[in-house]
């Protein structure tokens, strides 16, 4: 059994502050890749941007709201392959963009229409797990399974610091680690769960300290470098495909907006911490790297905003647009093979309605 | 042409059942605690090690709600997880995964992705076993939108249940009656032998009284019956598939006595028993000559084995039921 080493402590960073920290370097990226992860950036925070604002304006219900998320998620996600698999929780609603998910079946989501759901295996990406945690077992079983076909695949799953207090996150952490599952454990550690700050979660001096319980590396990262999610995400797939199994990585951040549109953080966040986090928000901050390389100009940018928002006006257009949700769908998809009663439920609930529902 | 048959034990017909269907479709795998080296602690999946291999009989951690919970993954990548819990009362830790994803996840893709997982456990009391190895936990799966659940009462029905679960495409649930594990042979088909779900069986024809039950409460009707001595004709019902269920053998065997006791082990309230008496209130008013009665277990915690006798329902108490609905 391959020794493991005790988790990481600091932070991996790349992008420097343009002052006394100077910027790092990933090998292997070029300037089309660099860009290709700034639009994908902007478009997670225009998403997320204009989602509080549809909210407010009626048009889609409560929304998990995950400005200065975008670097882990895009990071990430940038590093794998077409036939990995992605195993989101609602704080990555929106994900799926990055795989050609349109956003108008997200919006749909938030809106609570049925043409919001989609067939994970059209993106490889793994329906919004809305309770916390139960995920990581599927993404672990998934990654497995792949594994026992002798497929290439990995997956990679997303939580949050509070997530790493369930059982499910251990229990899937340690088949993963058991079956030797091709599994990145990504941890969007973000210090809050809702109100309860991470000191009230663990008595750990560190989340990444818990992959050492279960034989697989702890990578601590910074979760708003967009380069350094990218590179320990690749590393981790690396390990994965070799056949090493899984990798924990914490990605460690603020959480500077609220958890969700329903809530106010007023009672417990600290505002000034909330400040500083706004001023180095990972978008800025990778913008302003890219501008040090000579590689985004003031042109470039905004047309890569501009796509991003005609993207988000298109999508609330389709989404508005589509026709109110059939209730006869209720009955849909419950079963493959549905029991005998499904079907005279359904016709009593089409005679109580009437004749007017399709 | 006569279909070759065995005599088999219960658990000797599970185990025959999985070796047929692990032969047959290379996707399905077996998964839970124990079941690979030592081949179950009841021997239902002795032999499927050796015979398919570790990746196809997998010996998994210590964790109910992760061996559920991965076999939703399996199910993404392909695979048909036959699951192992290895006791009633062990199966708890899974509802978590049962209900928050198990039931859903089909409906959830829109129809795009199938989990046919098969949950397969010993189920029921009577065995003079610690604490927490006694349950009948049907009413908590059934009542879960998005699962099937069928329960076998006799070797063949063990093979042909368990059968038709690894084969449909949705999540079913296989409740075995472990205090028969042993204790109960039969006849069982060779080879392919599947009972489909949603079938009702009839075991003995009667015209007075009809005796409605399922999984290890049938043999014990069968032994009232038996006591009943000619005393009353008896029609009893197993009622094998709880999801999809034979309403239409339910109310036929209601109609054809106006008499009907349901008999389930599990404790009373909202137990499946219940569901099925509504569906009697509901359906068969003006066939029923006499109340629906119900013998079961009692509401409270599945008592210290010394004592066990009386909590489960008896011979005693089912010829009770059988005269109170003759007299009434």
């Amino acid at each position: 059994m391959a020794q493991v080493l005790p988790a990481e402590r600091d932070l991996r960073r790349v992008i420097g502050d343009g002052e006394s920290v100077p910027d790092g370097e990933v090998d292997g990226l070029d300037e089309s890749d660099f860009l290709e992860l700034y639009r994908s950036l902007v478009l997670l925070r225009t998403y997320d941007e204009r989602s509080v604002v549809f909210h407010r304006q009626g048009r889609i219900g409560t929304y998990a709201i995950f400005w200065n998320h975008e670097a882990m998620q895009a990071g990430a996600v940038h590093a794998l392959a077409d036939e990995d698999w992605i195993f989101p929780s609602y704080r990555e609603s929106a994900i799926g963009l990055l795989r050609g998910i349109p956003a108008a079946t997200i919006l749909q989501w938030w809106r609570g229409h049925p043409t919001g759901w989609w067939n994970p295996a059209d993106y490889n990406v793994a329906s919004i797990c809305v309770p916390i945690a139960t995920h990581v077992p599927h993404a672990a079983g998934l990654a497995w399974g792949k594994k026992l076909r002798g497929e290439n695949a990995c997956s990679i799953v997303f939580f949050g610091d509070g997530a790493t207090s369930e059982g499910a996150f251990h229990e899937g952490a340690n088949f993963a680690a058991v079956m030797g599952a091709p599994l990145i454990l990504f941890c969007n550690n973000n210090q809050w769960a809702i109100s309860t700050p991470l000191e009230a979660q663990t008595r750990a001096e560190t989340l990444a300290d818990k992959a050492v319980g279960y034989g697989m590396p702890g990578v601590r990262v910074d979760g708003a470098d967009v380069l350094a999610v990218y590179e320990a995400t690749r590393e981790a797939v690396e390990r994965a495909r070799a056949g090493d199994g899984p990798t924990f990585i914490e990605a460690v951040t603020y959480r500077a907006a609220p958890h969700a549109t329903a809530d106010d953080p007023s009672a417990y966040i600290d505002a000034e911490r909330v400040e500083q986090e706004k001023r180095n928000e990972c978008v800025g901050r990778y913008e302003r790297y890219l501008r040090r390389l000579g590689v985004l100009t003031d042109e470039l940018d905004q047309q890569i905003r501009g796509e991003a928002a005609d993207a988000m006006r298109a999508g609330i257009a389709a989404a508005e647009a589509e026709a109110p949700a059939d209730p006869g769908l209720v009955f849909e998809h419950a079963y493959v093979q549905p029991p005998p009663e499904l079907a005279r439920d359904r016709a009593e609930l089409r005679r109580v309605l009437g004749g007017n529902e399709g | 042409m006569a279909v070759a048959t065995r005599e088999l034990t219960l658990v000797e017909a599970v185990n025959d059942c999985l070796h047929h269907e692990l032969e047959r479709d290379d996707s399905v795998l077996v998964m839970g605690e124990d079941v690979g080296r030592a081949g179950g602690v009841f021997r239902a999946t002795a032999g499927l090690r050796d015979r398919f291999g570790p990746d196809r009989c997998i010996d998994t951690p210590l964790a109910e709600a992760g061996i559920l919970g991965t076999a939703v993954g399996l199910c993404m990548a392909g695979w048909r997880p036959v699951v192992e819990m290895q006791y009633d009362a062990f199966s708890y830790p899974c509802l978590d995964q049962l209900i928050t994803h198990v039931g859903r996840y089909h409906w959830r893709t829109k129809g795009g992705m199938e989990f046919p997982i098969t949950i397969r456990m010993p189920y029921g009391g009577g065995v003079r076993a610690p604490e927490l190895h006694d349950d009948s936990p049907e009413t908590y799966y059934v009542h879960t939108p998005g699962i099937k659940v069928a329960i076998p009462s006799t070797a063949a029905d063990a093979k042909g249940l368990l059968a038709a679960a690894i084969r449909d495409p949705d999540p079913v649930v296989i409740f075995e009656p472990k205090l028969h594990y042993r204790t109960l042979r039969g006849e069982v088909p060779e080879g392919d032998h599947v009972v489909p779900l949603g079938e009702a069986r009839i075991v003995r024809e009667g015209d007075d009284v009809t005796l409605v039950a399922y999984g290890s409460m049938v043999p014990l009707c069968e032994g009232a019956i038996d006591a009943l001595d000619g005393e009353a004709s008896v029609e009893l019902l197993d009622i094998r598939s709880l999801k999809p269920l034979d309403e239409d053998a339910l109310l036929a065997a209601a109609a054809k006595t106006g008499r009907v006791a349901i008999v389930q082990e599990a404790p009373r309230v909202c137990g499946f028993g219940a569901e099925l008496a509504a569906i009697l209130a509901e359906k068969a008013i003006l066939d029923l000559q006499a109340p629906v009665l119900r013998v079961t277990g009692y509401d409270v915690p599945y008592p210290y084995w010394t004592i066990e006798d009386a909590y489960m329902p008896s011979v005693e108490r089912v010829v009770d039921a059988v005269r109170r609905l003759l007299a009434f």
